[in-house]
């Protein structure tokens, strides 16, 4: 099934894949990284994620490293 | 169950284990991976040799797996047409801000492009000079405030803005000049296509190919990333049009 | 002249600049990057044709900001490149030669220099002493500066600039004047001299099975930039160690010695054995390499010598590093020409006859 691949430690927290998400699976979450940033979680627990990469070509730190569709 | 296909990865050129040092949301880093898609794509990386310029942009050697030299401010161009004279076999390229690429180094930009230098080159446009804060630019828009413009530009003072794109498609040695934005994923396709087409050419020895991309800066903005994407579209875009301002390869 | 140019076994009758940019191309200068500003547009005038014909580089650039930093580009990739210009237009080269510097660019300058401050005029001058060895651009930097004396030394020291060039990847000023430029002497171009240097280990050809190479300047952490400066300085000092060169006559039993670089220095030279004629024991040091300046030669004449005297066409430039040298142990005076043709051998000989007591 499809799905994204984040690397926390990468993210900075402008959260624009949130609203880039067509299905919105991209959320603020609880955890915090190196840079002190609450990073971006993904939670697709309806197996909704449709693979498209938006979410990816939007993050200006390539901090969703991996998107995959099936 | 379906096969999975990966559709989006680190670019090979991005410099394994390395980090963008741009301001969280800033749209430097879609322009970089971009600039990075292509060259995996085009298979260029191991042949190309990068021009580092000063501003926001000084450090895209330490993110690009890609030879480089370092420019002073505004030489870029330059830099780039002696490499490119020296070793013509060179995919030779420039990354610039629009301080670099305009103001300081309006001379060397023009030039380059009316002699036709057969280099690719990038200049991300923000309206703003960020890496020192946030001044008043070559290409800050009339009425914007910065920090060198505390009442907005205005033009008794200032003069006027610069449309970049289409004073080097007015260069007879300009073979490509476009205006793109990363406002948006659409739009970012359509950068990257440009950006492909700006190093093709190259490869073509066609002439100067430019790409000016429209880009945010949140911070010196003091706008979120959302609220940049929004001023793009809405402040910038009446003024600095996106579109292909001269393609002599469209009639091929 | 471009017949003449194509003898290389006998001597031919040349000008400096002509010389200069004859020498370079059979140095094997790849590429030329110029503007023109008299008194030295004849070496770009020649490049334009002879570098076209031999399917070299040649660019117009349009200012010297950036013809010196298409040489900069050029020499990233390991090419032998250089741009030629004078004075006021050299000033504004400063930048790049600190980048060339801290890149450490085996970049190749040719000044022939003119009358300043500003636009000056176009006499001969040697006021760009302090421009070339101290510099104008920003940081602690040395660029190596050779000095010819005879438009011979104009191609023989051409050669040598794009060799030391190379060898210490340090940008180097070909340091003439206007005088040496348009004057013309009997000139052989040999074979370039020295041996090819091996650059495959920094230039920049592409990232291919390798890690990419950055050329660089920009050092954010202080830590990193006190390392890189103590090394920069200790080839400073190797190149001082190994590369110091002079020319020495008649100062073994000398009273009076005659410091002068450049196209004074011919003067000083007549002068000299004028006043050894005289019975006045005069001898004569030419610094060829300005920096490594010879420093510890005149610090060793100086236990020997009573007077040295700085023959310059400014208004006394060298004679710091010639005091510096002394350091007190010997007087050090100046007899100078501000601008212009140097002094003349009379003038030289009256102030030797009147140091020495004989009027």
């Amino acid at each position: 099934m499809s799905h994204i691949v984040i690397d926390k430690e990468r993210c900075k927290g402008c959260y624009l894949c949130v609203d880039e998400c067509p299905k919105k699976l991209l959320k603020v979450g609880e955890s915090v990284n190196e840079l002190g940033v609450r990073t971006v979680e993904f939670h697709d627990p309806g197996h909704e994620c449709l693979g498209c990469a938006m979410c990816a070509r939007r993050c200006p730190d390539i901090a969703i490293t991996e998107v995959y569709r099936g | 169950m379906a096969e999975l296909t990966q559709v989006f990865k680190v670019p090979e050129s991005i410099k394994k284990g390395s980090k963008f040092s741009f301001c969280p949301g800033c749209d430097h880093g879609v322009a970089v991976r971009l600039v990075a898609e292509v060259l995996d794509e085009l298979g260029i990386r191991d042949n190309s040799i990068l021009v580092a310029s000063i501003g926001c942009s000084v450090t895209l050697y330490d993110f690009l797996e890609v030879d480089s030299l370092e420019a002073p401010h505004g030489r870029a161009l330059a830099e780039a047409t002696g490499i490119k004279r020296a070793r013509p076999d060179k995919v030779v390229f420039t990354y610039q801000g629009d301080g670099d690429f305009a103001s300081i180094g309006m001379a060397e930009s023009l030039h380059c492009a009316l002699r036709g230098e057969n280099v690719t080159a990038i200049c991300i446009n923000n309206t703003t000079y960020g890496m020192t804060g946030g001044q008043l630019g070559p290409t800050t828009l009339l009425g914007q405030v910065t920090t060198t413009s505390p009442t907005g530009r205005n033009i008794d003072y200032y003069g006027y803005p610069v449309k970049i794109a289409e004073h080097i498609a007015l260069c007879d040695g300009t073979a490509y000049s476009a205006r793109v934005s990363l406002d948006s994923v659409p739009n970012i396709k359509k950068a990257k296509a440009a950006i492909k087409k700006a190093f093709e050419n190259q490869l073509n020895g066609v002439g100067f190919s430019f790409v000016e991309i429209l880009s945010t800066c949140p911070t010196n903005w003091k706008k979120t990333p959302q609220q940049a994407h929004a001023r793009v579209r809405e402040e910038m875009m009446p003024v600095y049009k996106l579109g292909v301002y001269k393609d002599i390869t469209e009639n091929n | 002249m471009t017949e003449c140019m194509e003898k290389t076994s006998e001597k031919v009758l040349t000008k400096g600049n002509y010389a200069i940019a004859n020498a370079a191309v059979k140095a094997g200068c790849e590429c030329y990057f110029g503007y023109p500003i008299t008194p030295q547009s004849e070496i770009g005038e020649f490049m334009s044709g002879k570098m076209q014909e031999l399917k070299r580089a040649y660019v117009s650039a349009e200012s010297e900001l950036a013809a010196i930093n298409m040489v900069l580009g050029a020499c990233s990739t390991g090419a032998k490149a250089m741009t030629s210009s004078s004075s006021c237009a050299v000033a504004l080269m400063q930048e790049a030669l600190s980048y060339a510097a801290a890149d450490e660019l085996p970049v190749v300058l040719v000044s022939v220099m003119r009358g300043g401050p500003g636009l000056g005029n176009i006499y001969p001058s040697q006021g760009d002493y302090n421009q070339s060895t101290i510099g104008g651009g920003d940081g602690d930097y040395k660029l190596i500066v050779l000095a010819p004396s005879t438009v011979q030394e104009c191609a023989d020291l051409t050669y040598k600039a794009f060799y030391l060039a190379h060898k210490y990847k340090n940008p180097t000023i070909l340091l003439a004047d206007g005088l040496l430029g348009q004057m013309m002497e009997p000139v052989e171009f040999k074979k370039y001299p020295y041996p090819e240097v091996d650059n495959s280990d920094w230039a920049l050809t592409g990232a291919k099975g390798r890690r990419a190479r950055v050329i660089r300047s920009y050092a954010p952490k202080a830590e990193n930039q006190c390392e890189f400066l103590k090394r920069l300085h200790a080839k400073y000092d190797l190149i001082a160690q190994n590369e110091t060169d002079w020319e020495e006559i008649n100062t073994e039993d000398a009273d009076i010695i005659l410091v002068s670089f450049g196209s004074p220095a011919r003067n000083a030279k007549s002068a000299m054995r004028k006043a050894r004629e005289m019975g006045i024991k005069v001898g004569v040091l030419r610094p060829i390499t300005l920096f490594p300046f010879p420093s510890k030669r005149i610090s060793e004449l100086a236990n020997t010598a009573k007077k040295f005297i700085s023959v310059e066409v400014n208004m006394g430039q060298m004679i710091r590093d010639v005091k510096l040298a002394v350091n007190g142990r010997a007087q050090v005076e100046l007899l100078n020409r501000p601008v212009g043709t140097p002094p003349s051998v009379e003038e030289i000989v009256e102030k030797l006859k009147k140091e020495s007591g004989i009027v």
